[in-house]
């Protein structure tokens, strides 16, 4: 697709290009401050008008299926959609370059301050806190699954291993997850 | 911030992680503590904390931690090839299976993986909570820190933000 096709009537989608991939995956970039899939939904899709909501979900459950980070997948798949490889690095750049400079600059602050005791006393509390939000993350996402017991008994299984008893993630993602999908094909709705 | 640890195992290390990663790069957080706190001892249990600490708190995507891993063990290349491992041969393989997959998109099979795999990462969520709360919550205080957080994201709809600044304003008063 090009800028000269003329608009689809029905969900009025605009092609970006590169120039414009780069600045919207900054922008998602930027705000995305505890995860950046809503800012990516809000603007790819409420916004700029990108894709269309379905496009959206069926990229992403890809991108979440496929090892690495999602919103780095989504910017590999978007922007190779729109304008190639080009594309994917306009998306990709656009993405990591600022978050980059941004943490780096913060933890050589810390690296040269952290011993006075408010910067360290202020990690702990952001620590504390971020921890929380992984929990009720993971609460979140075993409440939407509570009807589905066979997903509740491996997400505990996947807790013990990976979590209580501190084995490595491989041997526990490759020891459950034939069991897994066996069962979620038996006794999926 | 150089010399911690070699370039080669920093991106070699990154690029296989990067497999695991389903999910999300939240997924892979006890196989990065493993990785870089307990196998190869690039840093300490309190710097790891600390440096998810500094990713929480700034924008961007949750790939942050791996960036700042790479920074710390080999400078700036280290940040750069931890990055680039962490995310193109992943990004690569994403792009090519949506090219696939769009064709068996309401396939049983598909959709069976996908539940399933899905059910091995609410547990590797939490898994990853259970790891990180025992890096940095360090005395009873911070355990009430993280029951506000929580609860709060339980029970309200307020931005996430707020009990990551709750906690670091008693952090910043010397209380935790």
């Amino acid at each position: 697709m090009t800028r000269g096709d003329p608009p689809d009537p029905r969900d009025a989608t605009h092609a970006p290009d590169a120039r414009e991939l780069f600045l919207g995956f900054l922008r998602i970039a930027v705000s995305g401050f505890g995860g950046t899939l809503p800012f990516a939904r809000r603007e790819m899709v409420e916004q700029r008008k990108w894709l269309t909501a379905r496009e959206f979900t069926d990229i992403l459950a890809i991108c979440q299926l496929m090892p690495g980070p999602n919103i780095c997948n989504m910017s590999f798949c978007i922007g190779a959609r729109f304008a190639g490889l080009p594309g994917v690095v306009a998306s990709f750049v656009g993405l990591v370059t600022v978050p980059c400079i941004i943490g780096i600059s913060l933890t050589w602050v810390y690296l040269t301050y952290g011993q006075f005791p408010a910067v360290s006393g202020m990690l702990r509390g952001i620590s504390a806190g971020a921890v929380g939000l992984f929990i009720a993350l993971g609460i979140k996402m075993a409440w939407v699954e509570r009807r589905s017991p066979f997903m509740l008994i491996f997400a505990a299984l996947a807790f013990v291993g990976a979590g209580l008893l501190g084995l490595p993630l491989v041997a526990v993602i490759l020891g459950l997850a034939p069991f897994s999908i066996l069962a979620s094909w038996r006794w999926a709705k | 911030m150089t010399g911690r640890g070699s370039l080669t195992d920093v991106v070699v290390q990154f690029f296989l992680i990067s497999f695991l990663a389903i999910g999300g790069a939240n997924a892979v957080i006890p196989e990065l503590h493993r990785m870089a706190v307990e196998n190869h001892r690039w840093m300490t249990d309190t710097t790891f904390a600390d440096l998810f600490a500094i990713a929480q708190v700034t924008p961007g995507p949750n790939v942050l931690l791996v960036t700042l891993i790479g920074w710390y063990v080999a400078g700036i290349p280290g940040a750069i090839g931890a990055t680039l491992a962490m995310c193109v041969p992943a990004g690569a393989m994403a792009f090519a299976m949506s090219r696939v997959s769009h064709r068996f998109r309401d396939a049983p099979l598909r959709i069976a993986i996908q539940r399933g795999l899905s059910a091995l990462t609410i547990g590797v969520v939490l898994a990853s909570a259970w790891i990180l709360m025992q890096a940095s919550d360090v005395n009873w205080l911070c355990y009430a820190v993280t029951a506000v957080s929580v609860a709060g994201s339980l029970a309200t709809r307020w931005h996430p933000l707020w009990w990551i600044g709750f906690g670091a304003a008693l952090g910043a008063a010397g209380l935790l």
